[in-house]
């Protein structure tokens, strides 16, 4: 394509979401993805996907870390050293990006998630911010709820609305923000284990409902018209592609349609390294990237779309030189700031009589509950802010990763052998998953060190748990334990996250903020379009933009943001190129 | 100044009478299918080079493009017709029934013009296809006469009177441009078509084109002519989905020939007399056995339990006349090799049947097929791991 009017920069969900809505709007839009082309059949077909070995141990779909990676340390006080295996989190590479291999989690936050900071400081008084940084969103539940409505339809999300424009639902989440009609989808066939917890929840007088599942509970033709097949619940969704065309990807719901497209282009292996501006530095000219045969190009662009992970969207403001780079020390700046998490526990639970089989499972399929999730319960007196869903979740107790056993067995040995074959199909494991503020010290830029292949700076990722963040945790341990208790189980086994935040473990692909949205270009990265403040031609999608993470698993909003960015583009910028505020 | 003005009006209207006779050509060069021969993968538009197996030998495809070299660009609208009609090149030597004139020779002399008119309109390219590989004597085309006299029988399609003009426009479609026949009649050994066995299913580039008579196995009588229109339009309806070269065609061809035409095929089929049905022998129950877990384990979470399949999506087994076809050819490739489903307009999405030939042996998929052929009302000659094979080596 020799003249595109827009270039994208990453082909996952976000840059699907944009290329498919700004082709629709006659652009021609050139899309550039670092790894491979990749598709149901020819990469995640059924005869080979469940192959634990090859993708869940030897991160066949991830980042290679060899090409590039992240350094990471807690404070300033320490030396960060590069990833040289990826752990807590695992970004993707290729098209779909980390799409490919999610679980098919689709949340939408609560309405006061969007209003951290003027919501929790109405309620419980300045005091209860204390020092963190967070920040009302410059848009509202209400901004985001058509947008919403397309990702789920696109999707077709498994699962029950708990408020139809206002009135609650029976079986659905009483808690949630008002949607507009039901899911597109019924839930999906419930197992044991999550009906279990269900049914011990309600009895303590909690709301428990199905978790909302980009898995298919029958089959389905999305709006773009583009066919799923009902889910076989494998129970090999995270870390995996799907090979029965069951789990949304873009590959799964965009692809299709996208690809027939004339005014759409994806060139792959070809890695972005550089957003060119003029030399007014208030406009992007173009991107260089380097090709699979290693060589050095310049792409010129009308507008200019960051539609990579987070990690990589902030990390290319920062080598591309475009915003102020935040410092800690000052509080100035605003590129790398408010980097935050979600903090996860869990509570398993061990029968001696009755069989779970929890490999039955789909990447969603599960009983919630949101009672202390965001402020649906008063937090006077706890001593933090924020919260988390508890909730069964059958991903699929996959052998190799999944063992769990009761506290006080040995970790290795005859023993610990025993009570794995013991307990294995006699397990329900509790999760918590939880949000994470934004504080002062948690952020990212650019290590002064270690370098990627390319000889770039590697970025460096400075973050730690704060006391709300334990304090809000342990809460949410607290509270899945009273259910686990009832549960009539032989053993409750509470593990609480203590001590500071370690990288090693795996817990939640779900980084947020670095490019912060807001209303106020000193203080944020983006306006309420994901408009670049300083370069107009430039948007930024992604959780990348969150002021703070909510409890809920990112990709629902930043799907609707997507969405609510590109009916901007569409709608205003065409018109009017410029700074839409 | 009125002369001027009527003059002018004239210019017009044959222009606008040309460009009409441009875009009907290029409709029925899409309905002939033309590319699906005359086009490379990836290559340029019509220039030909495409190897085809005519069963003796590898036969390459002209050029069709305007380019006077290598193309027919110098020729006539005349030698045009003469080749679609006889047989005969530009220099009246024979050509070889690869090209399907025994088909084509049932058109009308106006659609050929139309079609001729459309081919001097796309790019020329110079492009000259590599010579054909066929063996002494075939290379001969002089022998072709003697092919002609077996099994060629020219001129134009004659109506039916007693049938109506759906029916006659469709068998026009059926008989003639669009050589439905190529693929879905029986050959003989010497790559005749067996007319008194027509349209009942024929094994082509190891593809088993299906039956598409009224036989309630492998044939459609359980098909609707919605059904067929739909099949044709997107490649796929709730029964069944294009696989191999069928999908190809659909893809490239009948999802782009208008309502009418597809209604006027699908009424032309659904009249096709049954093909004779033989009864199959009873399948081994070991085979069955083995099948029926082979099943379960690969085949299930797509097809489902009672080879119900998802319709549109995976389609279902039960009662699939390819399943159930007089050869078993296309199943057990479609196991051995998987297949990717069309992309069309109105089903974009290009679902695709995995490869299971790397990891299920001859037995094995001789067992699954000879199972899926006979289970849920299904009925089909079993198949032996030979024959898997022998497929596998082609």
């Amino acid at each position: 394509m020799k003249n595109p009017d827009v270039v994208l920069i990453g082909f996952g969900w976000t840059g699907a979401i944009m290329a498919e809505r700004l082709t629709a709007a006659g652009l021609n839009v050139l899309a550039i993805e670092r790894g491979g082309w990749r598709d149901t059949p020819n990469n995640f077909a059924t005869t080979f996907d469940q192959d634990e070995l090859r993708y869940m141990w030897r991160h066949r779909l991830f980042e290679n870390v060899a090409h590039d990676t992240l350094t990471f340390r807690n404070n300033t006080s320490q030396v960060a050293l590069p990833m040289r295996r990826l752990g807590s989190f695992l970004p993707g590479t290729g098209v779909g990006g980390a799409g490919v291999h999610w679980n098919g989690q689709v949340w939408r936050f609560l309405p006061s998630d969007f209003k951290a900071l003027s919501h929790n400081r109405e309620r419980y008084g300045q005091a209860a911010i204390g020092d963190m940084t967070i920040a009302d969103y410059p848009v509202s539940y209400d901004d985001l709820e058509k947008h919403y409505d397309t990702f789920e339809y696109l999707c077709g999300v498994s699962g029950k609305a708990g408020n139809l424009n206002g009135a609650i639902q029976p079986g659905g989440n009483p808690f949630e923000g008002p949607r507009s009609r039901e899911y597109p989808n019924p839930p999906l066939d419930m197992t044991y284990g999550p009906m279990l917890f269900a049914k011990a929840a309600q009895e303590a007088g909690y709301h428990p409902f199905v978790h909302p599942a980009a898995n298919m509970s029958r089959a389905y033709t999305n709006p773009l018209g583009v066919q799923m097949g009902e889910c076989t619940y494998c129970g090999f969704c995270e870390k995996f592609g799907c090979g029965n065309y069951s789990k949304a990807s873009p590959q799964a719901t965009i692809l299709p349609v996208l690809m027939r497209r004339p005014n759409f282009k994806l060139i792959t292996h070809c890695e972005v390294t550089r957003i060119e501006l003029d030399s007014t530095r208030k406009r992007a000219t173009g991107v260089t990237y380097v090709d699979d045969k290693g060589k050095e190009r310049f792409q010129p662009a009308e507008l200019v779309m960051l539609t990579a992970y987070i990690l990589h969207n902030v990390r290319l403001l920062l080598l591309s030189g475009i915003g102020a780079p935040y410092d800690p020390q000052s509080g100035t700046g605003v590129i790398g700031k408010n980097y935050a998490y979600q903090i996860t526990s869990s509570v398993n639970v061990f029968y001696d009589d009755k069989i779970t089989n929890p490999f039955i499972g789909a990447g969603a399929l599960g009983m919630i509950i949101d009672d202390f999730n965001g402020d649906n319960f008063d937090h006077s007196g706890l001593g933090f802010i924020g919260g988390g869903y508890i909730g069964v979740v059958n991903t699929g107790a996959r052998p190799i990763e999944t063992h769990p056993v009761p506290k006080g067995v040995p970790a290795w040995g005859a023993e610990w052998k025993k009570a794995v074959a013991r307990n294995y199909l006699r397990m329900v494991s509790i999760a918590t998953h939880g949000a994470v503020m934004s504080h002062r010290g948690n952020y990212l830029d650019l290590d002064p060190t270690y370098k990627d292949a390319f000889g770039r700076p590697l970025l460096r990722m400075t973050f730690d748990y704060t006391d709300n963040e334990h304090r809000m945790s342990d809460y949410l341990t607290d509270r899945a334990t009273d259910v686990a208790k009832r549960m009539g189980a032989r053993d409750v086994s509470p593990k609480k996250r203590t001590g500071a935040y370690s990288i090693v473990p795996y817990q939640t692909t779900h980084n947020t903020g670095g490019a912060m949205m807001g209303d106020d270009p000193r203080t944020s990265a983006v306006n309420r379009y994901l408009q670049s403040w300083d370069v107009s031609n430039l948007f930024v999608t992604g959780s990348a933009v969150y002021p703070q993470n909510a409890g809920y698993n990112p990709t629902g909003t930043l799907a609707a943001l997507a969405y609510w960015s590109a009916d901007a583009v569409v709608n205003r910028y065409l018109k009017a190129p410029g700074p839409l505020i | 100044m009125k002369r001027w003005l009527l003059l002018g009006l004239l210019v017009c209207s044959g222009a606008q009478a040309a460009d009409d006779l441009v875009a009907r050509g290029k409709y029925l060069t899409i309905l002939g299918d033309c590319a699906a021969c005359h086009t490379r993968k990836d290559g340029p538009e019509l220039a030909g080079g495409v190897p085809l197996d005519s069963g003796f030998g590898t036969i390459y495809s002209r050029n069709i493009t305007p380019d006077v070299q290598t193309g027919i660009g110098g020729w006539t609208a005349d030698q045009f017709y003469r080749a679609m009609h006889s047989g005969r090149s530009a220099d009246g030597s024979h050509l070889y029934p690869a090209f399907p004139y025994p088909y084509f020779t049932h058109m009308t002399r106006a659609d050929d013009d139309a079609i001729f008119a459309y081919l001097k309109t796309v790019p020329a390219v110079s492009y000259k296809p590599p010579p054909n590989k066929l063996p002494f004597p075939l290379n001969i085309r002089g022998l072709m006469s003697i092919w002609n006299a077996l099994y060629f029988t020219q001129g134009e399609y004659k109506p039916d009177p007693a049938r109506s003009a759906a029916w006659n426009r469709g068998a026009y479609l059926v008989t003639g441009l669009g050589h439905c026949g190529g693929c879905h009649t029986p050959k003989d050994w010497l790559m005749g078509d067996e007319n008194d066995r027509a349209l009942s299913g024929g094994v082509v580039e190891h593809w088993f084109a299906a039956d598409l008579t009224g036989n309630t196995r492998g044939g459609l009588a359980s098909w609707s002519a919605n059904d067929t229109i739909e099949y044709l339009k997107t490649g796929r309806n709730a029964r069944a989905t294009a696989s191999g070269p069928m999908g190809e065609v659909a893809e490239l061809s009948t999802s782009q020939t208008s309502d009418a035409d597809l209604a006027a095929i699908a009424e032309y089929i659904k009249s096709l007399a049954p093909s004779a049905q033989k009864q199959p022998s009873a399948p081994d129950p070991a085979a069955m056995h083995s099948g029926e877990a082979i099943f379960v384990d690969a085949c299930a979470s797509c097809h489902l339990a009672g080879g119900k399949g998802q319709p549109y999506l995976f389609p279902p087994l039960a009662g699939n006349a390819s399943v159930q076809g007089s050869d078993p050819t296309t199943i057990v490739r479609l196991v051995l090799d998987g297949s990717r489903s069309p992309s069309t307009a109105a089903r974009p999405t290009p679902n695709a049947m995995p490869a299971f030939g790397w990891k299920l042996d001859d037995r094995q998929v001789a067992d699954v097929v000879t199972y899926v052929r006979n289970s849920w009302g299904n009925a089909g000659e079993p198949v032996e791991a030979g024959a898997v094979a022998k497929l596998r080596k082609r």
